[in-house]
């Protein structure tokens, strides 16, 4: 799944994990070879090698086995440091498309997505158009979670009385697995969901599919939705309330405003 | 544990909530181990009784303040509690490798099992396998290796064994009384919090953590004191041994980090009791304090468990190389730079909470800069090789599989230090296969070939050879097999702690892991058998020298097993490899001429007692009897008290008996052929041979 990115995070993320490997291979190898090499070459036994019991200090060997380390790490490190900017899940994804917002709820045990721009809410499925970046407002109803489509790059923690903040895009259509990647109790194997992406016309057929569901995300049906419930299959709703979002993380503020 | 128990949540004022309903009898599983472990321990307890071990046990063991029984003690607990957890691992990877499947109930393990069993294997892995290996090394080798008479203070050490063993018992209570967390090995909240988790499952965690952690922590101030003030005279801390060096920097990071611990454990606990909200969400609770919290712990753990390993493969490599070591120097540095720098490093187990960028930047390179001097470690022991005579026996068969491990692992910790790579990896199986392969092939090949190497040193006889090969070839292969698997999977998205999962791709790598982990399963077997085989046949294993490696440090130069006292005469130490220094300069094996009494401490009841009611108090926490739990706190302290007025703790040994045990040492060596020397410069105090 990783390594088949559908969006350019996921790219980037494959990309980085490759190079970076290819790069701790330059000392990893050597390192490799000598852990066999010198023990079978100077085993005991062998008069042919010299044998120096009291040699024990060389400002060469000293000098290349620091070197050669603080070079990789130092590559590494830069390495480190721009991706960390140009990946940070807070930047927004550059594109020609304005960016949709979708709030995402973790709940013991399924993931409830609003859309605020189309006035529905689902639960377990979500649908983004392709190359058209998506930003994820995440929090939590409960317990700590993490948001993961793994095909899409990034996770990142769903915690409750709090906002994170998530920039993804799709760029091939596809339903791709969403879940959850931290234990969250006895029904986390089953918070799943899928991730619909589409052109614009399938996108927009599918929110016609969600707003002729019959259900509205009242109080009652929400608070219905905080029992805990285990492989919930996806759910269509209507109308939630604009405050929904914000009233959850404020609910786990005890009064004090999250900024 | 099940769903349909009713979780009693009222305290009733004598049981609390303990009720006849609490064990878990509807579990075949449980009930099982149950029953044998009750057949077991009434079969061990009657066999003690039978035979009259009892008074010898008492006497010789459980009240013992000698450093080198304790560390044997902690050995043996650590094995036992080895066979739990690697137990617990069977049942994950048999769970995984069955539960195909898109709803919940699939393979024989429901969650509310199953998530008992993998928060119970990292627990037991960690606080009860890993730390008592490695405690109970420390405590047969560092005195030893200073030229120490005992640990600097000896009741203390005594008493946290005691409480070590006393968190490890109300473990295991946890799963025949109760339930154990299933909230993951570090218990985050809210899911920690009483809201998430009634019943008692997070109270058994968090008071065995409690108990055995503060002995722990009293370990580490022991460790520290012992090894600053109570070295043998002229050895300098640069002529320190490398094993001892690294155990002092793993103690000073016990020093610094259990603290954390401790307290991080007591919010958590007056969150559940009294109903604070220090880490769950309402009046400004944060859980990102928690996180935070309990990985400032949590990292420089990982090096207390990795740095005396370092030290243990640097013994070896440097014995069976028949060299020096190489780089002593910069190898000490580097230890001390690995010790400063996990302090700054604990954000990397979660990037993916939110930080900006450049915070997880820097955590990402202060992280990466641990690998350089780890790294260069690495080529000191080549270079120790490199111009040697290395000498295949068992402990070097570690040491050689711990190279290749140890330098993949590294290079997956160093990816999953780049924050962006982490946003895809973190919390998958390609995590769980990288801790394993520095915790496996670092920390625990490295105490395995500790044991080998120093068995002989406590015990007086050695290990069979080709066993040990076999059991190191078998955990290699097994390790190899059962975790390599899982970076894959890693990559392929499949995340941690599933109980089912509906991707039949994943089903066959995790077939492959687990019968890697019966491989495993084999190697632990040979390791048992090993043992038993070994002290079977220990007449013809003996070690009558006290060197059987023809070793370099202090250590082996006293008998195997030594005296209780150590050392008849203190060793005047010129040179950092102080053995062969003496043996080169032809005055190992010397007899001196005159011994002088020797002051050592007398055993106590004390650590046995207070430790046994540590685990009343745990107990009465965890089911809220507070009575019970009010009267052993009470008692905890009286016993402390009286101990603390108690004169009588000390003792001399008179020359005669050093004398007669001195004798028979020396005799022994002539038996096996080593050359006697008197030291004639004084007026001799003749000892024939």
């Amino acid at each position: 799944m990783l390594f088949d990115p559908k969006g350019p995070v996921a790219e980037q993320q494959q990309w980085l994990i490759i190079v970076s490997f290819a790069i701790m291979l330059i000392v990893v190898i050597p390192v490799l070879i000598m852990s066999v090499w010198f023990p079978y070459k100077y085993r005991s036994g062998n008069t042919k090698e010299e044998y120096l019991p009291n040699w024990e200090h060389s400002n060469k060997i000293e000098l290349v086995v620091w070197t050669v380390p603080i070079l990789i790490i130092t590559a590494l490190g830069i390495l480190t440091y721009i991706t960390s900017h140009s990946l940070d899940p807070r930047k927004p994804i550059e594109s020609d498309q304005p960016t949709m917002v979708v709030q995402v709820v973790a709940m013991d045990w399924k993931w409830l997505f609003i859309y605020p721009e189309y006035g529905i809410a689902t639960v377990n499925e979500m649908a983004m158009v392709v190359d058209q970046p998506v930003e994820f407002l995440i929090t939590s109803d409960a317990t700590m979670n993490s948001f993961f489509i793994p095909n899409l790059g990034s996770m990142i923690y769903a915690m409750s009385g709090m906002e994170n903040r998530l920039h993804l895009m799709a760029s091939e259509a596809g339903t791709y697995k969403g879940m959850s990647t931290n234990y969250s109790g006895f029904g986390f194997s089953g918070m799943k969901f899928n991730a619909i992406a589409s052109d614009k016309m399938q996108f927009d057929a599918w929110v016609t599919k969600v707003k002729d569901s019959p259900k509205v995300l009242t109080d009652d049906v929400f608070k219905a939705l905080q029992v805990k419930s285990r492989d919930v299959k996806p759910l269509y709703f209507n109308n939630p309330n604009p405050l929904l979002f914000s009233d959850i993380i404020e609910h786990y503020t005890g009064g004090l405003n999250v900024e | 544990m099940s769903s349909n128990r009713t979780i009693v949540t009222e305290a009733d004022p004598i049981f609390g909530r303990l009720t006849l309903d609490s064990i878990p009898y509807e579990d075949p599983i449980i009930m099982t181990t149950f029953t044998v472990v009750a057949i077991g321990g009434l079969g061990l307890v009657g066999s003690i009784l039978y035979f009259g071990k009892l008074k010898y046990l008492w006497e010789e063991w459980f009240t013992s303040v000698d450093h080198k029984k304790i560390g044997i003690m902690y050995v043996i607990v650590a094995m036992i509690m080895l066979f739990r957890g690697f137990s617990d691992a069977l049942l994950m990877r048999s769970q995984q490798a069955v539960a195909v499947a898109s709803e919940s109930g699939a393979g024989y393990l429901p969650p509310e099992h199953y998530d008992q069993i993998f928060t119970a294997h990292g627990v037991i892995m960690i606080f009860f396998v890993a730390m008592p290996l490695i405690v109970g090394l420390m405590n047969i080798v560092v005195p030893l290796q200073i030229g120490a008479r005992d640990v600097a203070f000896p009741f203390l050490n005594s008493l946290s064994f005691w409480l070590f063993v006393s968190g490890a018992l109300l473990m295991n209570i946890s799963l025949f009384v109760g339930e154990f967390a299933a909230t993951g090995w570090l218990a985050y909240p809210p899911l920690s919090g009483i809201e998430y988790s009634p019943w008692v499952g997070v109270d058994y965690w968090l008071w065995a953590l409690q108990i055995s952690g503060i002995g722990t922590l009293l370990t580490g101030v022991n460790f520290v004191v012992t090894i600053l003030r109570m070295r043998a005279p002229g050895m300098t801390l640069m002529k320190m041994p490398v094993f001892t060096w690294t155990s002092f920097c793993a103690n000073v990071l016990i020093v610094v980090a259990f603290p954390i611990l401790t307290v991080s454990l007591t919010l958590l606990t007056l969150d559940r009791y009294i109903g604070t909200h220090f880490f769950t969400g309402d009046m400004g609770g944060n859980q990102m304090m928690y996180v935070n919290l309990i990985w400032a712990w949590g990292h420089p753990e990982v090096y207390i468990l990795i740095l005396p390993a370092f030290g243990v493969f640097s013994e070896i490599t440097a014995t069976f190389s028949r060299k020096r070591l190489f780089g002593y120097t910069s190898l000490i540095w580097a230890t001390i730079c690995i010790m400063l720098m996990s302090f700054v490093v604990w954000l990397h187990h979660f990037f993916t909470m939110g930080a900006g960028a450049n915070v997880n930047a820097f955590f990402g390179v202060a992280t990466m800069i641990i690998s350089i001097p780890t790294g260069v470690k690495i080529f000191n022991w080549l270079f120790t090789m490199y111009k040697g005579q290395v000498e295949f026996s068992a402990p070097m068969w570690w040491t050689v599989s711990f190279f290749l491990t140890f330098t993949i692992g590294g290079m997956t910790g160093v990816m999953l230090a780049i924050p962006a790579a982490d946003f895809v990896l973190h919390n998958s199986l390609f995590l769980v296969a990288h801790f394993h392969n520095v915790i496996i092939g670092g920390s625990l090949f490295g105490y395995f070939a500790g044991i080998t190497y120093w068995w002989p040193k406590a015990t007086g006889f050695t290990l069979d050879e080709t066993l040990g090969k076999w059991a190191c070839g078998l955990w290699t292969v097994g390790f190899f097999m059962a975790f390599m698997p899982l970076y894959i999977l890693g990559f392929m998205g499949m995340t941690r702690r599933l109980n089912y999962y509906d991707n039949p791709v994943w089903n066959n790598w995790l077939l492959v892991a687990g019968a890697g982990a019966l491989i495993v399963l084999c190697a632990i077997a040979v390791q048992f058998y090993q043992m038993f085989a070994s002290i079977r046949d220990q007449k013809s294993n003996r070690d009558w020298t006290g060197d059987p490696w023809n070793a370099r440090t202090l250590e082996w130069a006293t008998s195997s097993p030594p005296p209780f006292y150590n050392f008849a005469l203190l060793p005047e130490v010129r040179d950092r490899d102080h053995w062969t220094d003496m043996k080169e300069l032809g005055l190992a094996y010397k007899r001196p001429s005159k011994y002088q009494r020797i002051h050592m401490p007398k055993n106590t009841w004390a650590g046995i007692v207070i430790g046994g009611i540590s685990l009343v108090l745990g107990f009465a926490m965890v089911w809220w009897i507070w009575w019970l739990a009010i009267l052993s706190g009470v008692a905890m302290l009286g016993a402390w008290i009286i101990y603390a007025f108690q004169d009588d703790k000390d003792y001399y040994v008179e020359v005669d008996q050093i004398e007669a045990i001195e004798k028979k040492h020396f005799s022994n060596l002539g038996r096996v052929g080593e050359s006697v020397t008197e030291d004639l410069e004084s007026d001799a105090v003749t000892i024939s041979v």
